[in-house]
């Protein structure tokens, strides 16, 4: 397959890159997690690319109809969503907690703050 | 029958009864239900214990789906012994709960943690008896995501960032093991594992599986605490509340170590994993590193339970070490170190947990003569730290001294002396607490500490009393870990 035609995997490897980055290179943690987002984003786009068959129209019975995409990673993904939905709520349920405790969403300020003690 | 229900019934028992915990109205009556469910749950994975032993495997197709197109529940010595600590630790942690609970968690909040710690058990349980690669995703982010809430109800501050610090990393984790799976899909087109072992063989030339086989390694590992990535564990131990410490460390990572087991021994086969691939000697350095470093940094910390999650880490270590043996007394050793080690770091977090309770602190300085006020406590403490160490007729010793006749067999000598090495670091952290605790005088301001109630003191000796007796009576541990490496070699079924 040409390189154009794995334009949906040089997509993932960007968006994984990209959030990968983010979470690793961002002080603030709001921004952490968004970076985790976008990681987990390219997930879902790698595996939503993998149930495509070529030609394959939407996986619903109909007549005239006989070759279809795989939907099973379709479904997959949907529960890895629901996991990455999840997973943000507690983020930022955890860094509106830090915020009460320290005043600050910073990891510098917050390493500074537990390092004076 | 009931007992072909019994491997359901080991993870939906606990998922139900976590919304159930949610309804009572006080931290007490939570506590009674969540007892209860974590001890039907113990119940459950002793019967499947016997089963196993009796019938070599149990498979259970859930709703009636037959095995590659439905959810299979998969049980072989490996996993049952693994559930059989997790419900078994879970329960004697939860027995001590109550006590120490109502001193470190808000009255408003107990409810809460108690339907965590189910759903916590749910994920661990879930992981370990799946069968199916997606299943064990979900069950792990349940697992996590529970156990975060965990982590971040202790009472200082830096439990919040503990907890967070664990989520990013854990959550990076486990997307690379989904990652993994979606590559072992992609080739294989099957999420079922027995299957996946089964076409796997003639793939291992496809750059796509090599590539699932590097993303699940470093997820794992990140779950593992796997010496370089454990950076997130000693915080998270250090600042969780008592009863949250003793829980994970002493069964969280034991079920990522099962998990490692399973996706490079089933999965991927031995062959590929340790023939193919350089997981060998990868395993052997990052283990040796973890043993070494780990133990070196303990030395050096003030706060007692952050001395020993960076025991954890070296124990980890050890396992890691056996696992990368690939041989049938490594693996051996790996499993019987898992079940052991579960034992002596749960009693030593829970002996900690006594002394948080009476103290309200774990640091070094604090326990200065407490050997004298707390003497049943500090006695616990300190027959857990010799079974750490690997004392004879603890259990500690024993697997150390597989470990070693495993390291012996294929001449590996470098592994005898950093086995050697580690528990000579392990006695001088733990001399250092003895020292403290019996020949240091308390300060004169100080006010009269005494004894932890029994109610805490039983729980403790009872997993203390466990490392003795399966330091001197192996039969039960060594014979399970050893069918357990059989059948992870493929040489039973």
């Amino acid at each position: 397959m040409s390189a154009a035609g794995l334009y949906n995997y040089w997509i993932v490897i960007l968006l994984m890159m990209a959030g990968f980055y983010v979470v690793i290179s961002s002080g603030n943690l709001v921004k952490k997690i968004v970076g985790l987002n976008l990681f987990q984003a390219s997930v879902f786009i790698l595996y939503i690319s993998m149930g495509k068959v070529a030609g394959g129209s939407a996986p619903i019975l109909r007549e005239g109809v006989t070759q279809f995409s795989n939907p099973l990673p379709h479904v997959l993904i949907l529960t890895a969503i629901v996991v990455g939905v999840a997973t943000t709520a507690l983020g930022l349920a955890l860094v509106v907690r830090i915020r009460e405790a320290y005043g600050t969403a910073e990891e510098d300020e917050i390493h500074q703050q537990d390092e004076s003690l | 029958m009931i007992a072909a229900q019994l491997p359901a019934l080991q993870v939906v028992v606990p998922l139900l009864g976590a919304p159930l915990c949610l309804l009572a109205r006080k931290g007490n009556t939570a506590w009674a239900l969540t007892l209860a469910i974590s001890a039907v749950a113990l119940l459950v994975a002793t019967l499947l214990l016997g089963q196993v032993l009796a019938q070599g495997s149990v498979a259970y197709a859930f709703g009636g789906w037959a095995a590659p197109w439905g959810i299979e529940y998969r049980l072989d010595a490996v996993n049952a012994i693994v559930l059989l600590i997790v419900t078994g630790i879970s329960t004697v942690v939860l027995l001590f709960a109550k006590t120490s609970v109502a001193h470190e968690i808000r009255p408003e909040q107990q409810v809460l943690f108690y339907t965590s710690w189910l759903l916590c058990l749910t994920g661990l349980l879930g992981i370990t008896i799946t069968g199916d690669a997606f299943n064990l995703f979900v069950f792990l982010e349940i697992s996590s995501l529970s156990s975060y809430v965990l982590i971040s109800l202790g009472s200082d501050r830096r439990a919040l960032t503990a907890a967070y610090q664990y989520l990013i990393m854990g959550t990076i984790g486990a997307t690379f093991i989904l990652i993994g799976i979606g590559l072992l899909y992609m080739v294989t087109g099957t999420l079922n594992m027995a299957d996946l072992a089964g076409r796997l063989p003639e793939l291992t030339a496809s750059r796509t599986v090599r590539t699932a086989f590097a993303f699940l390694t470093v997820g794992i590992g990140l779950k593992l605490a796997l010496f370089p990535l454990h950076l997130w564990l000693p915080n998270a131990y250090a600042y969780a509340p008592s009863v949250v410490t003793a829980f994970l460390a002493a069964t969280a990572t034991k079920v990522a170590i099962y998990m490692l087991l399973r996706f490079m021994f089933s999965v991927f086969g031995a062959g590929f994993s340790f023939g193919a691939m350089p997981l060998p000697t990868l395993l052997v350095l990052l283990g040796a590193a973890a043993v070494l470093s780990a133990s070196t940094v303990a030395i050096f910390q003030h706060n007692i339970k952050r001395m020993l999650a960076y025991s954890s880490v070296a124990q980890i270590g050890y396992m890691v070490l056996g696992m990368s043996l690939a041989s049938s007394a490594g693996l051996t050793a790996a499993v019987l170190h898992l079940f052991n080690h579960a034992l002596m770091k749960g009693g030593l977090f829970l002996a900690l947990g006594c002394i948080a309770w009476r103290l309200g602190s774990v640091r070094l300085g604090d326990l200065a003569g407490l050997g004298y006020r707390m003497p049943w406590t500090m006695a616990a403490f300190v027959a857990g730290g010799l079974s750490l160490i690997g004392l004879p007729l603890t259990a500690g010793f024993i697997s150390k001294w597989y470990l070693v006749l495993a390291a012996l067999e294929q001449g590996w000598w470098p592994v005898v002396i950093v086995v050697v090495a580690g528990s000579l670091l392990a006695v001088v952290y733990i001399w250092r607490v003895i020292e403290t605790a019996y020949f240091r005088d308390r300060g004169e301001p100080a006010p009269p500490v005494q004894e932890a109630p029994l109610s805490m003191l039983l729980p403790t000796w009872l997993l203390v009393g466990a490392n003795v007796y399966f330091g001197i009576y192996t039969d039960l541990s060594v014979g399970v870990a050893g069918q357990a490496a059989r059948v992870l070699l493929g040489t039973a079924p």
